[in-house]
């Protein structure tokens, strides 16, 4: 069971395994800037009373699964998706995909991921691989964050399939289910339709945790940590901070840079010069988002530490949000029926 | 970010891949390149892992001095917490929670000490004597 399979490397996950899906149907328009864009994936929250590894409980980006589901949606994708309660029951309907030669997106956990390098494994639960053939006992993996494809024994894969825990993934499999031919007027409509629900998100969702305002506050709250945790706790949460701004996956600047990017290939299928110039705010918003993480880096190294270095952190955040909400609200008036 | 100041510092990732970034070239214009990392958030990660080995060795010390049973030792080396290993065992989180008492734990019986050791990747024995391999 092996078939014609195109690898394409991409920053993020799920933004990789929907493009390479998307391929495999014929669809070969929709980068990876594009699937991020239309499925409104740039966010920000930073959830109070919630711990991740002992640390702030913070996110760039929308909750996992969204891209995929609201690319096929805004482009009329039918898609199949399917969890199983019984491994036995997971692991055959995969074999009849495969059969059938149908490639797989899969969530799985990486903490069990043999192929992940052992720093990088944790109990997180939603990482997204494709599935595309079988050899003997292993299974092809295409994983979208590599340079090349890898593959995984019965037991392996099944394993991170069933990972447990906070978004367990419960074998949880999805494919976009027919070939279906996509015009440019469909891809500008899913901009469309992208832009508007991320304008929401960043600077309509009410509250203080979430968009615009949500970074803001996080700044604040930043300045405050010097006093409230302690240096070393402190430094342990910027670094936190960090790993969710920069790890695998944004395609650095907590994501931003990939949605300037979307906005410039926007551009091809909608000529508006404001998504050119917005493009280059998001450039400049990412640019501060890792000039922070230069100065966070200074507080958990050691290297700085007082609370002028804390405000100068918290500042940055504070410029950040100003920054992202301007180029919201450019983004709100496009006029789109012209 | 322009593309020639796309970072190539060294990093754990760099065992498995590059990685995707995306960053604008001469033109304006957005590409992608490869990174092997930067070192900023290589030492975020090394910051995170610092933390961790600190609380795997307290673990240690609080199961040597009988204070709980070898189950905190593997809840913390394995990066869980009471809520993931009631999660891949089927046992109550109160469960969990009462087995990691020394007393409660040493009357354990040895299917449930399997599960357990199923969760953690590792053998009765090694839970027992809190014996470490890789994952």
């Amino acid at each position: 069971m092996k078939h014609e399979f195109k690898h394409l490397q991409a920053a993020h996950c799920e933004n990789g395994v929907t493009t390479n899906l998307l391929r495999t149907i014929g669809v070969d328009k929709i980068t990876e800037p594009l699937a991020f864009g239309i499925g409104s994936g740039l966010f920000f929250v930073y959830v109070p009373f919630l711990k991740i590894n002992k640390g702030p409980a913070i996110a760039f980006r929308t909750m996992p699964g969204l891209i995929f589901k609201r690319t096929c949606n805004a482009l009329d994708i039918p898609v199949v998706r399917k969890k199983f309660s019984s491994k036995e029951s997971a692991e055959k309907f995969l074999q009849e995909c495969l059969q059938s030669g149908q490639p797989v997106g899969c969530q799985v956990g990486v903490y069990y991921l043999s192929y992940f390098p052992k720093e990088y494994r944790f109990h997180f639960n939603a990482h997204n691989i494709i599935v595309y053939g079988k050899e003997d006992d292993r299974y092809l993996i295409s994983d979208p964050v590599m340079e090349g494809v890898t593959s995984l024994s019965s037991y392996e894969l099944e394993r991170v399939r069933f990972a447990k825990g906070a978004l367990a993934p419960r074998g949880q499999i999805y494919y976009p289910k027919e070939n279906k031919i996509i015009t440019d007027q469909q891809i500008r409509k899913a901009i469309e339709t992208g832009i508007k629900r991320n304008v929401n998100h960043m600077i309509r969702i009410p509250g203080s945790i979430a968009g615009v305002k949500g970074i803001a506050s996080t700044g604040k709250k930043i300045k405050k940590w010097k006093d409230k945790l302690g240096q070393q706790t402190a430094g342990l949460y910027l670094a936190q901070l960090v790993r969710m701004q920069e790890e695998i996956g944004t395609g650095g600047g907590g994501f931003r840079y990939i949605y300037a990017a979307f906005l410039q290939q926007a551009h091809g299928f909608y000529a508006n010069d404001t998504l050119l110039e917005v493009s280059k705010t998001f450039t400049q918003a990412g640019d501060m988002w890792r000039n922070a993480a230069v100065q966070a880096a200074g507080i958990y190294k050691g290297r700085i530490g007082s609370q002028a270095d804390f405000d100068v952190m918290g500042d940055y955040l504070i410029q950040i949000s100003e920054i992202e909400k301007k180029a919201f609200e450019a983004l709100s008036k496009l006029k789109w029926n012209s | 970010m322009k593309k020639e100041d796309i970072p190539q510092d060294d990093s754990a990732l760099n065992k498995l891949t590059k990685e995707v970034v995306y960053a604008v070239d001469g033109a304006g214009k957005y590409v992608t390149g490869l990174s092997t990392g930067w070192e900023v958030k290589a030492t975020a990660l090394d910051v995170a892992w610092e933390d961790i080995e600190q609380r795997i060795e307290n673990a240690r010390q609080k199961v040597l001095n009988n204070e709980a049973s070898p189950l905190l030792f593997f809840i913390e080396l394995r990066l869980m917490d009471v809520g993931i290993v009631s999660a891949y065992t089927g046992f109550w989180k109160w469960t969990v929670k009462q087995h990691l008492k020394p007393a409660v734990f040493k009357k354990l019986s040895e299917k449930k000490l399997n599960k357990y050791a199923e969760a953690f990747n590792i053998s009765v024995e090694e839970l027992k004597t809190m014996t470490v391999h890789e994952a």
